[in-house]
C-alpha cells in the first residue's frame, strides 16, 4: 500500500527539485552566474520562445554556446573551480533548485499514487453506456474498474471499436479526456486507484491546496 | 434648449481641436477654452437676448480661431485628424454624396470583415427632363466613428479579398468603381489568403481592370491602401495622409527602440514632416491627381457642404476618365478640363455617359500602366552618359524590332507552317505503316531490339567516379568567405534534432549552408546563387548605374546610402542580370540583403521594371531571386510605395505577353515587395528555413496583440497556406530552376 502521507512529507522536508546543469560537450567553460542564491529564470513567453536566463557559456572550436536555465530557481550550488578550465561532457557545473509550486507537488503526488490508463492512439475516447451513466449520476470515483473490463469505445473517423481496461484494480481517481475531443497517443484517459486510498489522496491535495507555501 | 445643443457643439469642437493638436500648447486654443468657460459662466446670469448675442459672437471667435489654427497644422496633426473618431468615414460620404446604396457584403459587425465596405450607389444625374441613374460599385475600408468591430479600419486578408470579388463583379457589369482608401495599414496576419498575398492578387487584379477606378485617399497605410488604391485617377483629401509607414513605426525605426517601447513625441512628428506624407506633397511628387479641399481641421460628419463639393470631385473625376478615352468628347473633355482648379459645380449638370466599349477598355488599361510607369521617375538617380542612354535606346528599339518580326511575325508563319509539316507527317506514317504492314507480319512482336554493344555496356555498368562523373557535383564555384573561419558552428535546431556542430569549412564549403543532420538552411552570401546556379560565366549584368538616391532628402540616409554602397559595391539593392541555366537563357533580377536589407526603392523599382521589359522583348523567362527583402524603403516614402503597384503593372504586362515568372525567396523576405509585385507571382518557390511574410513578429504584437509562434513565418508553413507552390533544397536550386523552365511558363518563351 502507498503512503501518501510519507511521500508528502518527504516532499515537505525538501519542497524543491535540484537540477543538475551538466556540460552538454567538452569545452571551456565561463559561468555569468557566479555565486550561489542568484535567482534564475527558465524559458518564457507563449510559446517557451524567450531563453531562461543565461547561466554559463561553454566554448568548443571557437564557438561559444550559451547554456540558459530551463526552470524558475535559485542556483544553489557553482562549481567556481572550473570557471575558465576545459571540461568534460556530462561534467556538473551548477545546481539550480526549483522550488516545487502547488500543481507540481499535486502532480507529483498523483504521479507516485495513481495508475495512468493511456489512450493507444489518437482518437475521441467515450466511456461505454454503463460506466458513463454511473459516472453521470454519481461521479469517476463511483466507478470500479478491473482489468479486462469494457470501459471505453475508441471512435475515430466514424469507425467505433471497444477498449478494455488493463491495469490493477481501483476506483478511477480522475478523468482526464473530454467526450468531444482528441486525445493523443500516449496521453491519459484516467487515472485509477486503490479504492482505500482516494480519502487519503484527497486529504493530501487538500492540504497542499490550502496549506502549501509557494517560493518563486 | 437649442443654445445648450450650441454650446455642447462648441465644447466638442474644443476637445476635437485639443485632439488633433495633442500636447502643444497653442495660443488660440487657450483663447477658446477660456472664452468658452467665460460664456458658461455668464450664460447662468444672462438674459435670453443677451445668451443668444454672447453664444454667436463665441462662435464666430470659433470658426476665425479654426481658420488660423489651420495655418499651424502640422503633418502629424492631419495623422492625428485622419484617426479621429470624428473624421467623416465611408457610411457618411454614402449617405450624403450618394443618391441611393445598397451595402452588399454584410452590414455593419455581420460581414466577414467589417472594417471593408462595399456598396452598390448610384448618382442621379440630369440630362433636360430626364433623369439618369449612374450606378458605381463603392469600396473602401470603413472606420466607423470608433466603432471596435471596424478595427480602425485595418483590413484583414478576407476583407480585400472581398473587396476583389467585388472589383471583379464591376468589371463584369461595366460600372465605375470609387475606391475610398481610409486605413492605417493592412490587419498583418498570415491565416489564408495572407495579408501580403491577398495584397499582391488585389494589386495584381486591379492592374488589368477593365473598368475605370477613382480612388480618393484619406488614411493611405502603406500596402493596405494599395489593397484598392490602384486607380485611373487619384483623389486625396486635403487633411490625409498617404505614406509608407505610420509616422511611429518610423520613429520606432529610427530610434532603435525595443517592442513594448514608445519612440519620443517629437522624433514622430519629425517623421511624420520628413516622410513628406500630406496631400500636397503627393500631388507636388505626382502620386496623385488632385486635392478635394476639406474645412478648416479636417471634415466630419456635419460638414454636409463638404460632401456636397466632395459629389461634384467624383463626378467630375470619373467623368474625367471615361471622356479620356475618346468617343465624342471634344467640349464635354474641353469643360471638365477648364474646370479643373474651379468649384466644379457644374460637373453635375453635364451629362457624361459611364459606359466603355472594348478598344477604350483596352486604351483604359493601357493608360492605366502608363501613368504608373510615369512615377517616381526623378525619385533615383541614373547616370548613365547621353551616350549610353541612346545606346540603351536603340538597343531597346532593335530588340522590340526583332521581337516582332522573329516572334510575332515569322514565329506566327512558322508555327503554322510547322503544325501543318506535323500533320502530313502523322498522315503520310499511317498511310505508310498501311503499306508495309504484309512486309512487317513475319517478325514477332516483342522481339528483342539490337543495341550498340558500348551503348549497352554503359547502360548496365556503374558510373566511374575515377572518370570524375561523381566529382563534379562537390565543388561550388563560390565559397563563403565564413568558410575559412577555422570554428564549430551550432544548429539552431540542435536542442530540437540533436545536430552535432558543424565545422564552419565543413558547412560552408561542401554542405553549402547546410546542416547536415537537419537539412537545416543556414543564410550565404548572394553571390554563391550568381555562381553557383547559373552558368560558368554566363551572368551579363544590366542596368547597374541606375543608384539608389534620397529623394526626399531624408536627414542623415545620404550617409547611410553611401555606407551602403561602399560596402557592398554596388548602387541599389536590386542586381539586374542576364544569365543561363543550363543554355537555358533567363533574365534575372536579384534583391539582396547586404544593401539596406533589400529594401526596394525608387531605383530598385526601376531596374526590376527594366529587366521585365528585357525579358518581354527578347522573349526570356524571368527569375525574381529574392535573396531578401525588409520592405519597401521608408525613406523615400511614396516613392518606394508607389514601386508596389508600378512594378506590378509591369510584372503583369510580361506575363500577360506570354512570359514565365518565377520568384524565389531565400532567408528573409517581408512586406511590400511581398505584397505587391513578388507575391503576384503564380509560381512561388523558396529556399528552405527562408522566412516569408507581410510583417515581422514585433510589428504583428504591436498591432494586433497576438503572439504568434516563433515559426510562423517559416517557408513551410508559407507552403501550408497556400501562399508558395514549394520548397527547395539549396544544393538542387539549380536543378529545380531547369526543371520549371521545362515544365511552367507562359506561351512566348523563346525556348518552347
Amino acid at each position: 500500500m502507498i503512503d501518501v502521507k510519507t511521500i508528502l512529507e518527504e516532499i515537505k522536508a525538501a519542497p524543491y527539485e535540484e537540477i543538475e546543469i551538466t556540460a552538454p560537450h567538452t569545452g571551456v567553460i565561463n559561468f555569468e552566474i557566479t555565486t550561489p542564491g542568484v535567482k534564475v529564470a527558465g524559458s518564457s513567453g507563449t510559446y517557451r520562445e524567450k531563453p531562461g536566463t543565461l547561466l554559463a557559456a561553454i566554448t568548443r572550436e571557437h564557438n561559444a554556446k550559451p547554456i540558459h536555465a530551463s526552470v524558475n530557481g535559485e542556483v544553489s550550488h557553482i562549481r567556481s573551480d572550473l570557471d575558465g578550465k576545459f571540461v568534460e561532457a556530462g561534467e556538473p557545473l551548477m545546481v539550480v533548485r526549483h522550488f516545487l509550486t502547488k500543481d507540481e507537488v499535486v502532480e507529483a503526488i498523483l504521479q507516485k499514487v495513481l495508475f495512468l490508463f493511456t489512450a493507444p492512439e489518437r482518437a475521441k475516447y467515450y466511456f461505454i453506456p454503463s460506466a458513463d451513466k454511473k459516472i453521470k449520476a454519481s461521479g469517476c470515483r463511483s466507478v470500479t474498474v478491473k482489468p479486462g473490463m469494457e470501459l471505453f469505445i475508441v471512435s475515430r473517423m466514424k469507425r467505433e471499436k471497444p477498449l478494455n481496461y488493463e491495469g490493477p484494480e481501483g476506483i478511477i481517481y480522475a478523468v482526464y479526456f473530454d467526450h468531444d475531443q482528441n486525445v493523443d497517443m500516449g496521453g491519459p484517459l484516467i487515472g485509477v486507484c486503490p479504492e482505500d486510498q482516494t480519502g487519503v489522496i484527497q486529504d493530501v491535495i487538500n492540504r497542499v491546496q490550502s496549506d502549501w507555501e509557494e517560493r518563486s | 434648449m437649442d443654445i445648450e445643443k450650441r454650446i455642447a457643439e462648441l465644447a466638442e469642437r474644443l476637445a476635437y481641436i485639443r485632439d488633433i493638436f495633442g500636447e502643444r500648447d497653442n495660443a488660440n486654443i487657450t483663447l477658446l477654452a477660456s472664452k468658452l468657460d467665460e460664456f458658461s459662466e455668464r450664460e447662468k446670469t444672462a438674459q435670453p437676448p443677451e445668451k443668444v448675442r454672447l453664444l454667436q459672437q463665441l462662435e464666430e471667435l470659433f470658426v476665425f480661431l479654426e481658420k488660423k489654427l489651420e495655418t499651424d497644422l502640422t503633418p502629424m496633426d492631419r495623422v492625428r485628424i485622419v484617426r479621429h473618431p470624428l473624421r467623416v468615414s465611408l457610411k457618411d460620404i454614402l449617405e450624403n454624396v450618394y443618391d441611393n446604396y445598397t451595402e452588399i457584403g454584410g452590414q455593419d459587425e455581420y460581414s466577414i470583415d467589417p472594417s471593408m465596405l462595399i456598396a452598390r450607389a448610384y448618382i442621379t444625374r440630369r440630362r433636360g427632363d430626364k433623369v439618369f441613374h449612374q450606378p458605381v460599385m463603392v469600396i473602401g475600408q470603413e472606420k466607423g466613428h470608433g466603432q471596435e468591430f471596424r478595427n480602425g479600419g485595418s483590413v484583414k486578408p478576407w476583407g480585400n479579398a472581398k473587396a476583389l470579388q467585388y472589383m471583379k463583379v464591376a468589371e463584369i457589369e461595366r460600372i465605375p468603381i470609387h475606391a475610398y482608401v481610409s486605413t492605417p495599414g493592412a490587419f498583418p496576419v498570415e491565416d489564408y489568403p495572407g495579408a501580403a498575398q491577398q495584397i499582391a492578387r488585389n494589386i495584381y487584379e486591379m492592374a488589368g481592370l477593365r473598368t475605370p477606378v477613382v480612388s480618393v485617399i484619406s488614411e493611405g497605410g502603406s500596402g493596405g491602401a494599395e489593397a484598392i488604391g490602384l486607380s485611373d485617377l487619384r483623389l486625396m483629401f486635403s487633411h490625409g495622409y498617404y505614406s509608407v509607414i505610420s509616422p511611429e513605426g518610423a520613429a520606432a525605426i529610427e530610434s532603435g527602440i525595443r517592442q513594448g517601447q514608445r519612440a519620443p513625441a517629437e522624433l514622430i512628428e519629425a517623421c511624420a514632416r520628413r516622410l513628406k506624407i500630406t496631400a500636397q506633397d503627393n500631388l507636388d511628387m505626382g502620386y496623385i491627381d488632385r486635392i478635394v479641399q476639406e474645412p478648416h481641421l479636417g471634415a466630419r460628419a456635419y460638414h454636409y457642404d463638404f460632401f456636397k463639393s466632395l459629389r461634384q470631385e467624383i463626378i467630375k473625376a470619373t467623368d474625367e476618365v471615361y471622356l479620356r478615352m475618346g468617343g465624342l468628347n471634344f467640349f464635354r473633355a474641353r469643360a471638365v478640363a477648364r474646370n479643373k482648379a474651379a468649384d466644379a459645380a457644374e460637373a453635375e449638370n453635364m451629362y457624361v455617359s459611364w459606359t466603355l466599349d472594348d478598344a477604350a477598355c483596352d486604351r483604359l488599361v493601357w493608360r492605366r500602366y502608363q501613368k504608373y510607369r510615369n512615377m517616381a521617375k526623378q525619385a533615383f538617380i541614373d547616370m548613365r552618359t547621353p551616350s549610353t542612354r541612346f545606346f540603351s535606346r536603340t538597343q531597346n528599339l532593335l530588340w522590340s524590332g526583332y521581337s516582332f518580326i522573329r516572334y510575332d511575325f515569322l514565329g506566327k508563319h512558322e508555327k503554322k507552317i510547322g503544325k501543318a509539316l506535323r500533320d502530313v507527317e502523322g498522315e503520310v506514317r499511317v498511310v505508310v505503316n498501311k503499306i508495309t504492314a504484309p512486309l512487317r507480319r513475319g517478325k514477332p512482336k516483342n522481339a528483342v531490339l539490337a543495341c550498340d554493344p558500348e551503348k549497352k555496356q554503359k547502360l548496365l555498368e556503374l558510373s566511374q567516379p575515377e572518370q570524375g562523373v561523381c566529382l563534379d557535383d562537390w565543388g561550388w564555384s563560390y565559397v563563403s568567405p565564413r568558410a575559412r573561419e577555422d570554428k564549430a558552428v551550432t544548429c539552431p535546431n540542435a536542442r530540437i534534432s540533436g545536430c552535432l556542430d558543424l565545422w564552419a569549412p565543413d558547412l560552408y564549403g561542401d554542405f553549402a549552408g547546410v546542416c547536415a543532420h537537419c537539412g537545416h538552411h543556414f543564410p550565404m552570401e548572394y553571390q554563391w546563387y550568381l555562381s553557383n546556379v547559373f552558368d560558368k560565366d554566363s551572368i551579363l549584368e544590366f542596368n547597374a548605374e541606375i543608384e539608389a538616391g534620397n529623394p526626399l532628402e531624408y536627414p542623415g540616409f545620404d550617409k547611410k546610402l553611401e555606407d551602403a554602397k561602399k560596402k557592398t559595391g554596388r548602387k541599389s539593392s536590386c542586381i539586374t542580370f542576364e544569365a543561363r541555366i543550363d543554355n537555358v537563357k533567363i533574365v534575372c533580377a536579384t534583391l539582396y540583403s547586404a544593401f539596406r536589407g533589400g529594401s526596394v526603392g525608387a531605383a530598385e523599382g526601376e531596374k526590376f521594371i527594366r529587366a521585365l521589359a528585357r525579358a518581354r522583348k527578347k522573349h526570356y523567362p524571368f527569375l525574381a531571386y529574392v535573396h531578401g527583402t525588409a520592405g519597401i524603403r521608408i525613406q523615400e516614402s511614396l516613392n518606394g510605395l508607389i514601386q508596389m503597384p508600378r512594378v506590378t503593372m509591369a510584372v503583369r504586362r510580361y506575363i500577360e505577353a506570354g512570359g514565365l515568372y518565377l520568384v524565389l525567396y531565400d532567408t528573409n523576405s517581408y512586406a511590400g515587395p511581398v505584397a505587391s509585385f513578388l507575391g503576384c507571382s503564380p509560381y512561388q518557390f523558396s529556399i528552405r528555413s527562408a522566412n516569408i511574410g507581410f510583417a515581422g513578429p514585433g510589428v504583428i504584437k504591436e498591432t494586433t496583440g497576438i503572439d504568434i509562434p516563433p515559426d510562423y513565418h517559416r517557408s513551410y508553413q508559407a507552403l501550408a497556406r497556400g501562399h508558395i507552390q514549394g520548397i527547395w533544397d539549396r544544393r538542387e536550386v539549380r536543378k529545380n530552376l531547369k526543371q520549371a523552365l521545362l515544365t511552367i511558363g507562359g506561351r512566348n518563351l523563346y525556348y518552347r
